[in-house]
Formats: structure tokens, sequence, C-alpha cells
């Protein structure tokens, strides 16, 4: 009798907590939303670390931080900007597209296409015809039908024996 | 006393390095002999100095003398004596002294060989090598000084080499801070000597260059002496990156092995130089073509390196304040800059005579292809140049900091990658001085229509991801390209010598060390690009909580949490915590995997070490991020499945193997008497030319 009346308030209170913990899990964001969007933002503290892979205790806090952000009704975009605006630029996988930024996106491609038109240029330089080459149009025609490569290969071949 | 020896010891290197430079260019230039001897046994001096520094160091390393600020910094009581030892490049005063006792090494060899046909270079050699030697010593004896000691001054501690005052005295700690965990790894203890091994061997080459600009032989003497140097150089260099690819994989728990971090680029940079110089020098030797261009590499190459060494080591890619602040910042980028202007302001001087002897007569000639290959790896090399430096730029002229992270570097690289695939694919062969598209389609058309079948089959049973086809594409085309070359030259060789197909294979191999060694590189890096497609594109993570007999799912797998275990190791220094987890795919049990947290005593740090599962399918690796002991017994577990991964590293494996191959002296005495012949042809026939 003594024992029943034990148990009971104990069931009653696990219960309470089970219920709770439940409900509140169902309202929460998984790790998996949390880190979606934490892999794309960097740590304003230590430099090149991505949110979702920091171990230290400061950004434990934003990712949770960021779940909180979610469970509101916060866009991805939203929390990006919530983090630009207290943290700075930094915070962004990229530099944002503005003022000097946009030196980091047009300066490769532009010097790429540099040096392929140097590149060309000097193809087309290489390749003017000299005036001492009058080979005749059969010669030529004939070098093209051999099989360059086992000509070459047999070359070699009787070089080095 | 050891500690004052041992100073003592490397300021007398310092000094002897001085003389040696100063003494080359007196003897060059007042023509005396006996003074570039002088020269020369002093630059072999610098090696046994630097060696009895560096042996101090380690004696004081093994042996706990904590009143040495290195010392204290990077070891202690709990680390085991190989840890110890290693320590010597675990941070900054160290690892500078160590990058000086390499060069010493490099440069002693160098100058031990045979000068009969080169004496003229060898003043200039060790000049080059002595001014290195001599800024990196200096940096050590004035301002990063591995010796320094603990002062107890009226009460308070403080560093300096001498006394700082008369009743001052030496200050022991009872124990060293210890060395970052995250570099007791044995890939991370390994990867450091590996990287400057490759670093400090492109001074080599380097010094030879200038040698020949500055006494203006234009002939190919220089690449030839230093090919095996560029070889090696790229060996180390290449196997340091893997290293360090392999430690962030085991280590980092971010699931992946290069995160685009600058320190990363730093060994990468000089790594895209050299291998862009690899393949230039040989149009030099084949064609007489590129010699400018070739002198352009390998001073971009040196100055990389430097710019690497310093970019690692100055901690300016903090912020640029703190490289202000830092006292070997501002010296790194004056020697930089100064060895830049010095060695450009000698090849604009000596420009006219690296003209081309040749003319390239086809845009799809083999030298025509490295060209492109070249501008592709100079491609590359500006996303990650210009990456790595813009956060300093804005931050110096705006104020802001910005993050420059992987999504700015995939989005550059991957098509110049894509790009050099597909040359790695054709330019074999193609031949040199003139290919055209008949040839070379008939060479290649085997190869586009199996790459382009394996592609098909690809869409129907593996991905629809237009990046992986093409990728899957390229690698197909790689891979069937370069077998065939196998092929094909093995088939000539059995008809010409009448040989079985594997004589034949294996002769043709060990004569044609270099090209073939090249294929085998072409094939590891086809493996590798599988690897890299596998993560890069499929990767899957997931995390949660789990209660003990709690399962995640991933892809096909199911995880299930079954204990956890927390134990202490005085002796080592750490507290250990592991789970268990049982593995099904598809429901059939496949075995546990057991990831685990280490806890440092002394650097108060944990390192996680995921559990793995390794298929040539896919990886699958379980992190243990934390575990709540009292309350649930829940812990917390991120898994990823890495779909292809460990091609990347067969991949790097086949790659070191190849370089080796390729590197390997050919010490055939059979071989000699008909090499200098035709050596001596070739001089007829160029003169006759």
């Amino acid at each position: 009798m003594r024992k029943n009346i034990l148990v009971l308030p104990l069931v009653l209170i696990l219960g309470a907590l089970f219920t709770g913990v439940v409900l509140a899990q169902e309202n929460l964001p998984t790790d998996d939303e949390v880190n979606a969007i934490a892999r794309e933002l960097y740590c304003p503290v230590c430099e090149n670390t991505p949110l979702d892979v920091c171990p230290t205790e400061a950004c434990r806090q934003w990712r949770e931080l960021i779940r909180l952000q979610l469970s509101e009704g916060m866009t991805e975009q939203e929390i990006k900007q919530y983090f630009v605006d207290n943290y700075g630029a930094r915070v962004l996988a990229e530099p944002p597209r503005t003022g000097l930024n946009w030196l980091i996106y047009i300066l490769p491609p532009v010097m790429i296409l540099a040096g392929a038109f140097i590149l060309l240029s000097s193809f087309r330089e290489w390749t003017k015809p000299k005036s001492v080459e009058a080979g005749t149009d059969e010669e030529r025609e004939a070098s093209l039908e051999k099989d360059d490569y086992v000509a070459r290969f047999e070359e070699e071949l009787k070089k080095r024996k | 006393m050891f500690a004052e020896f041992g100073y003592g010891v490397l300021l007398v290197g310092f000094i002897v390095t001085i003389y040696s430079g100063v003494a080359a260019v007196y003897g060059v230039t007042h023509k005396s002999a006996a003074l570039v001897e002088s020269a020369r046994r002093a630059q072999l001096l610098t090696f046994p100095l630097i060696t009895l520094s560096s042996l101090i160091l380690i004696y004081l390393l093994v042996n706990n003398h904590y009143e040495v600020a290195f010392v204290y910094e990077v070891t202690s009581r709990s680390m085991p004596t190989y840890l110890k030892v290693t320590a010597w490049w675990g941070g900054q005063a160290g690892s500078l002294l160590f990058w000086s006792w390499l060069l010493a090494v490099f440069t002693s060899a160098v100058t031990l060989r045979k000068w009969d046909r080169d004496a003229e270079f060898l003043p200039w050699v060790i000049v080059v090598s002595s001014v290195t030697l001599a800024f990196f010593l200096g940096m050590i004896v004035f301002y990063e000084n591995p010796f320094t000691r603990f002062w107890l001054v009226n009460g308070n501690v403080m560093p300096s080499m001498f006394s700082p005052s008369a009743v001052a005295t030496v200050f022991t700690p009872q124990d060293g801070q210890g060395l970052n965990p995250l570099l007791r790894h044995p890939g991370m203890v390994i990867h450091p000597p590996m990287l400057y091994l490759g670093f400090v061997a492109y001074v080599v080459p380097f010094a030879f260059a200038i040698a020949a600009l500055v006494t203006g032989r234009t002939d190919d003497r220089w690449t030839r002496i230093t090919r095996r140097w560029s070889l090696w150089a790229w060996l180390f260099l290449s196997f340091g990156i893997v290293l360090g690819g392999r430690w962030a994989y085991d280590v980092l728990g971010w699931g992946g092995y290069w995160g685009w971090d600058p320190v990363e680029i730093a060994s990468f940079m000089p790594w895209l130089t050299g291998t862009a110089f690899l393949h230039s020098v040989m149009i030099q030797e084949k064609r007489g073509m590129l010699k400018q261009w070739n002198m352009i590499l390998i001073i971009l190459t040196y100055a990389l390196v430097i710019f690497g060494t310093f970019l690692t080591r100055s901690g300016v890619l903090s912020s640029v304040h703190s490289f202000a602040n830092s006292p070997i910042g501002p010296f790194f980028m004056g020697f930089v800059t100064l060895t830049l202007v010095t060695s450009v302001a000698l090849l604009i001087w000596r420009w006219p005579l690296l003209q081309s002897e040749t003319e390239m007569k086809s845009m799809l000639s083999r030298e025509a292809l490295f060209l492109l290959n070249n501008l592709l790896f100079m491609g590359i090399l500006v996303v990650c140049f210009w990456g790595v430096i813009y956060p300093l730029i804005s931050e110096l002229f705006t104020g802001q900091k910005v993050t420059v992270g992987p999504p700015y570097y995939e989005r550059a690289t991957g098509p110049l990658f894509a790009g050099l695939l597909f040359l790695m694919a054709i330019a074999p062969l193609s031949a040199w001085g003139h290919s055209t598209i008949q040839t070379l389609g008939r060479a290649l058309w085997k190869s586009f229509a199996l790459a382009a079948v394996v592609t098909i089959l690809l869409t129907f049973t593996y991905t629809q991801n237009i990046y992986a086809l093409v990728g899957f594409f390229l690698v197909t085309l790689v891979l069937s390209a370069t077998l065939y070359e196998f092929w094909r030259g093995t088939r000539a060789r059995q008809k010409s010598q009448k040989e079985n197909f594997f004589t034949a294979l294996t002769s043709l191999m060990g004569r044609n060390r270099r090209r073939y060694g090249g294929y085998i590189i072409h094939i590891s890096m086809a493996l590798m690009a599988i690897g890299i497609l596998g993560i890069e594109l499929f990767q899957k993570e997931t995390q949660g909580t789990l209660g003990q007999g709690e399962s995640l799912n991933i892809a096909n797998y199911t995880v299930t949490y079954r204990e956890l275990a927390s134990w202490n190791s005085p002796g080592e220094g750490v507290n250990y915590t592991r789970s268990v987890v049982d593995i099904y795919e598809n429901g059939i049990y496949l075995g546990q995997l057991a990831p685990r947290i280490d806890f440092y005593y002394d650097a108060e740090q944990n390192m996680t070490i995921p559990g793995q599962r390794s298929t040539l399918r896919d990886d699958l690796y379980i992190l243990l991020l934390d575990w709540q002991p009292v309350s649930t017994m829940g812990a917390t577990f991120k898994i990823y499945v890495n779909p292809l991964v460990n091609w990347l590293w067969i991949g790097s494996l086949l790659f070191l193997a190849g370089i080796i191959f390729a590197a390997w002296p050919d010490h055939d005495p059979a071989e000699e008497p008909a090499r200098r012949n035709a050596a001596r042809n070739s001089q007829q026939t160029s003169a006759a030319d």
C-alpha cells in the first residue's frame, strides 16, 4: 500500500518530463538543418573555419543561436544577414559583391584571358611561315601521311641501340 | 650552457654564410680561383655548424630544458621521446632552424658535385644559396631565437637570450605547455619535413638558373643539371601536400581532405609553378624553345616557396595588423620583393639571349599543348594567389575583413582542372613539331569512344549530375589514352625487338623513365580525380544525439549507438572517451566502429578521432562530438558518407611511385658509353643545323 503511493507521483513526474521533452523536440530544428546554414558561415574569431565544424564553445553557442532563429521562422538569408550585421562580412564564405570586392571576382578571369591572348599572339608569331621554307605540297602531304609516331619511335630505338 | 653554445654556433654559421657569399662575389669579380674555393669551403662549413646547433636544440627538447622558451612552448613531460624530437619543427623558431638546416644540407651537397664543366656557375650558385641561408639564419639569430631562455627579474619572468640584468637568474618552469594535439598525428609529424624538403630543394634549380643568367650561358646546361633536383623537390612537395590532406581528413573532423585554407594554398602555389616548369622545361630540351618562360617559372617557384614559408610562419593570415607587429613579417616581404626584383632584372637584361632556337609550326603540336597546359596552371595560380592576398588588401584599404572560402576557389578552378585533365589525355598523343586534327584524331578516337560509352553507362547506373558526368568522361579519357600509349609503345617495341609483351613493356619503361613515369603520374591524377569527384559532389552528412540503442540513418547505412567509456591515461597525459557503434547496411550487420575524443591535459584541448570504414566504393566516417554521461547517456554523432574518396589515396600513392620512377637515376653501365655517343652525335647534328 505504501509502495503504491510512492510509485504514483514518480510516474507522473517522469511522464511530465518525457511529454515536455517530446513536445519541445518536435518544434526544434534538427542538427542537420542547423549545420546546413552553419556550414556557410565562418567563425568571426578563428580564421577560415566554418561554424559547423568549429570546436569552440563560442561557435557552439552560435549554432544554438541559429537553431533558435530557425525555430522563430527566420529564413536562411535573414540569419546570414543577422550575422553580417553583428560580426561583419568575414562571416560569409565569399566577399559580398560590393565596392572593392569586385576585384576578387574580376581579376582572375581578366588575367587568364590576358595570358591566353599573349599565348595566341606568340603562336601567331611562331607559326609565321619563313621564306626559306620552300617545301613542295607533295612532300608535305607525304610527311603527313606517314605514321609519325611509329617513325619517331623507331628512330628513337635506333639511337638507343 | 647548452643554449648559449647552440646560439653561439648559430651565430658563427651566420657569419660563415655571409663570408661565403662575399668571397664568391669577390672571387669571380677579381678572377681569383682561390677565393671561389674558399667560398665553396665556407658553404660546406655551414652544414656541420647548423647540424651542431640543431642537435643541441634536439638535446634540449628531449631532456625537458624548460628554461628554454621554445622547449617550454612545444613539449611537456608526458610527451613520448619521438614527439619531443619532432617538436623541432612544431613551432615557429624551431621550424625556421629546420628550414635552414635543410638548406645547408642541400647547398653542401651541391658544392660537393663535380664542377669541371660548370665552373663558371659555381660562384653564383654559392651567392644565391648563401643569400637565402643568411636571410633565414639572420631571422633566427636576431628575431626568432629557439635558444631564448626565461629569466626572473624583480619577480617577473621575461624571455631573453642573455642575462637582462646583474640580478637576474634563470627561471625553469616545472613542465612545458606541450605540442598542439593536432600536430601529434603521424601525418602531421611528417608533413612539415616533406613540405620543407620540397620548398628548400627548389632553391637549387633557382640558384643554377640565376647563375645561367649572370654568366649568360644560354644552353640547356642549367636545366639538365637541376632536372633531378626539380623532380625530387616536386616529389617532396607533392608528398607534403598529400600528407596534409590525409592529416586533415583524419583529425580535423570535418570529413574532408582540403578546405582551401590559405596555409594549404601556400604549399599548393609553388606546386603549380613547379608542375608547369616540369612540363615546359621539356620543350626547352626538345625544341630549344621557352627559355624565357622557364626562367620566369623557376623564379616564380622560388618566390612562392619563400612566400609560402612566410604565409605559414608570419601570422599575416590572421590580420595585417599582426603582420605589422610580427618581427619577421616585414623581413619576409622585403626578402621576397628584393629577390623577385633582382631576378626579373637579370632576366630582362638577358632576354634577347634567350630567344627560341626553332619555330612552332602547329597549334596542336606537343609544345603548343604544353604551353596551353602552362596557361591553365598559371590560371589556377592567379585564382589561388588572389584568393589568399585579397583579404589582406581589403583590410588594408577598406578596413573590412572578408573571408575567401571554398565556393570562390571551387567555381574558379573547376573548369581549369577540367581543362588540364583534357590536355593530360591528348598532349601525350600529339607529336613534337607538328600534329593535325587528322593525326591527333586518329590516335584519340578510340579513347573518345570508350569515354563516351562509359559516360552513357554512368548516366543510367550512377548519376545524372552534369559536373560528375563531365568529370568521369575526362577521367576515362585520360586513363584510356594513357594506357593506349603504354600499349602502343610496347607493341612497337615488340615488333622491332621480337620480345614478348612483358619484356617489351619493362624495357620500354626502363629506357624512358621520365616519359613513362610521367604517364604513371597522369594515371594517378585521373584516379585522384575520381576520389575528388566522389567526395565533392556526392558527400552526404547527418548529425544527431542518440540514446543507447538508438540509431541514425544515412544513405544505406544505419548507425546504432551501443556504449561509451571514459578513462584516464596519466602516462600519456590524455583522457580518452571512446564510443562504440554498430554499423548496418541495408539491414545487414557490418561490424563496429569506435569514434572517440582524446583530451590532452597539458594543452587543455580535445581531439576527435573518427571511426572510419573504408572501401573502394565509399568511406563511412563517424565523429563523436559530445556526450552526456549523467542524464540520459546520450551522445552526439556526426556521420559522413564519402563516396569514392579512397581512390584519392590510391591515386596519391601511385602518384608518388610515378615520380620516384621518373626521378630514379639510370645506373646501367652499358648505357653510359651509348649515351655519351648519343650526346656527341646530337651536338654534331645541332652544329650541322
